[in-house]
């Protein structure tokens, strides 16, 4: 085939580099702008690209004990325990119906599938978890979502995607189901597990609605909560956050330090995520 | 001839059937599976209670449903609710919005996943295609709150749009209130998280072409623009159309954590869509019965669209949703 023409690399050179940017450059600045002092930001027009004399009061402030301390200690806790159980779950169930031919297997996935063509609707759903007496614990951030069908999808379909003769070898041997499960599926699953885990992990870190629906008490907040107070409705830190110094931090730069906290998580998992997606691991799956 | 004397003699012998696998009975097969089964178990209670309990909880679309008397004793309405909503004009000005929204987002974010897949799958260099890739598709995985909080920054009263429009001479201009703005604010929004997310499907349809088409098109002399029209988009097509019907059936529910977010900046007049009516006037408002009669017709619509799409997707000699689902 022909070469590429020089212009038509020129350009896709420029359209690659200004979408790479605009994807990027918000990133940056949050960082940025949570490090920086009040003279810069005002000199910068609210936000800043790179921070000439770089402070981390703003992160002194809200890692003094206060709310927003509260709300990363409740988003970790919500993030890790919900992830858990939302795996043992999901391996559970994916394993469970691996098997070909399993006696009511198909009606087990029927019910599973179809729930992913029908969304009971808002109302119903919070009536539910209210009647279940889920109001105001943390358990209502996890159970109403505590299997993704699409994950379980993914997991099963490796399954059951594991040679027979390998199950088959050590069913001989004597070795029942769950021996098989901890012995030869976990070990030869380590990749699929770990994207789901990641899934999920990022799903609770992100979690808004539910978290405004059903926690009310202060103490309870997650992140998302706190962020929504503290930079959509401008609200500032409760009192006795104050900072001690001469002068305190921006409050923009309070701001942003709370949305890198709550960025630095999804970033530090993001490459491990990535790995599969630019490799295709989950595109069989997406398509199957 | 001979066969059928034989046939007889084959009859007396113990039937020397293949050693084919028993027929167990039911209550082998369960003993069998039992330790599957109970693993399956907690699953299948976690489908039934959460996403089929509150199918039946509609129900109090037909009630006049009242938390302290609960399901069982709420007074039965009969289509009272469905009326009722449909003589809001809050719910009509709500649709209105919804569908303003959704036909910005289809005609503007629809298509940008598959320009930049097409961009992507022509760059040769493995390295820079990789780049790009884990560049586009982080936002994704960032909440909406902190994207909106990221916007907020960039375009809000205070921040730098508004500041750069004033550093060279132009008014101050605050997209993030500005109610006539709203679809286009959450289709920027939406194009910066989606994009690069979206390209992943398309990419993988890219892959799947036959290399060998593209040869024997440059072969018989089609050019660069030749190929892409006759070789690379039918190639695609097929995954096209399914997103596409799959998106009509979505178009009542634009975006609803976003919009939740944003919908006080400029009132409920522009921001209000049928999720955040539903919200609003059923949890906060109490108004229950009305708000699940509109969540059934939302669904109800949700689902005729989609089958009507896909009808004519199949009319037209394309595989639609189900034949190609269950590949």
């Amino acid at each position: 085939m022909e070469r590429p023409t020089w212009h038509g690399l020129t350009l896709k050179g420029i359209v690659l580099t200004v979408i790479v940017i605009a994807v990027a450059y918000p990133f940056v600045a949050v960082v940025a702008t949570s490090l920086s002092t009040d003279k810069e930001i005002i000199a910068n027009g609210g936000l800043v690209l790179w921070p000439t004399e770089p402070t981390l009061d703003a992160y002194r402030v809200i890692f003094a004990g206060g709310q927003v301390t509260h709300a990363l200690v409740n988003s970790l806790g919500v993030a890790v325990v919900g992830t858990a159980a939302s795996l043992v779950a999901t391996v559970m169930m994916a394993y469970g119906l691996s098997r070909r031919g399993l006696t009511g297997g198909r009606f087990i996935l029927m019910v599973a599938l179809l729930s992913m063509l029908f969304n009971a609707g808002t109302i119903p759903n919070f009536l539910l978890v209210k009647e279940l007496g889920l109001m105001g614990t943390f358990a209502a951030l996890v159970l109403p979502g505590l299997i993704s069908a699409f994950n379980f999808i993914v997991l099963r379909s490796f399954f059951t995607s594991i040679p027979r003769e390998l199950i088959d070898s050590a069913t001989v041997d004597g070795a029942g189901d769950l021996r098989v499960l901890f012995k030869i599926v976990l070990p030869l699953s380590k990749a699929p597990i770990a994207v789901v885990s990641l899934f999920y992990a990022v799903g609770y870190w992100n979690s808004f609605f539910n978290a405004m629906l059903y926690l009310d008490d202060r103490d309870m907040y997650t992140l998302p909560l706190i962020l929504r107070q503290l930079v959509l409705m401008g609200q500032p830190l409760a009192k006795g956050e104050a900072f001690l110094g001469e002068t305190p931090p921006p409050q923009q730069a309070i701001q942003m330090a709370v949305v890198v906290i709550a960025l630095v998580p999804i970033l530090l998992v993001y490459p491990f995520l990535q790995r599969f997606f630019t490799k295709g691991v989950l595109t069989g799956a997406i398509k199957g | 001839m001979s066969a059928t004397t034989e046939t007889p003699k084959r009859a007396g012998t113990p039937t020397p059937r293949k050693p084919v696998r028993r027929k167990l009975t039911l209550g082998q097969r369960l003993k069998r599976d039992r330790v599957m089964l109970l693993l399956a178990l907690p699953g299948l209670l976690y489908f039934l209670v959460f996403h089929y309990v509150p199918l039946l909880g509609n129900v109090i679309a037909f009630q006049d449903y009242q938390p302290y008397l609960g399901f069982f004793d709420s007074v039965w309405v009969g289509l009272e609710n469905f009326t009722d909503a449909f003589a809001d004009p809050q719910f009509w000005s709500a649709l209105g919005n919804t569908l303003l929204i959704a036909l910005a987002q289809l005609i503007l974010f629809f298509p940008a996943p598959i320009a930049l897949a097409l961009l992507l799958n022509s760059v040769i260099s493995d390295k820079i295609r990789r780049f790009v890739q884990s560049v586009v598709y982080l936002p994704h995985f960032v909440g909406w709150v902190l994207i909106v909080s990221i916007f907020q920054q960039l375009l809000g009263a205070a921040g730098l749009l508004p500041n750069v429009l004033e550093a060279v001479g132009l008014p101050r201009y605050d997209m993030m209130t500005d109610p006539g703005a709203f679809p286009w604010l959450l289709t920027i929004q939406l194009v910066w998280k989606d994009m690069g997310w979206g390209t992943i499907i398309f990419l993988a349809a890219l892959l799947a072409i036959d290399q060998q088409l593209y040869e024997a098109a440059a072969v018989d002399g089609a050019g660069r623009w030749r190929r892409l029209w006759h070789v690379t988009l039918p190639g695609i097509t097929p995954i096209i159309i399914l997103l596409f019907i799959l998106n009509l059936g979505s178009i009542l529910s634009v975006g609803f954590e976003q919009i939740l977010l944003q919908r006080d900046n400029v009132g409920a007049e522009s921001g209000e869509v049928l999720d955040t009516y539903i919200f609003f006037n059923g949890i906060q408002n109490g108004e229950w019965g009305p708000s699940a009669a509109i969540g059934i017709v939302k669904a109800v619509v949700g689902t005729a669209l989609l089958l009507g799409a896909n009808k004519i997707a199949h009319y037209f000699g394309h595989e639609g949703i189900y034949r190609g689902a269950d590949k």
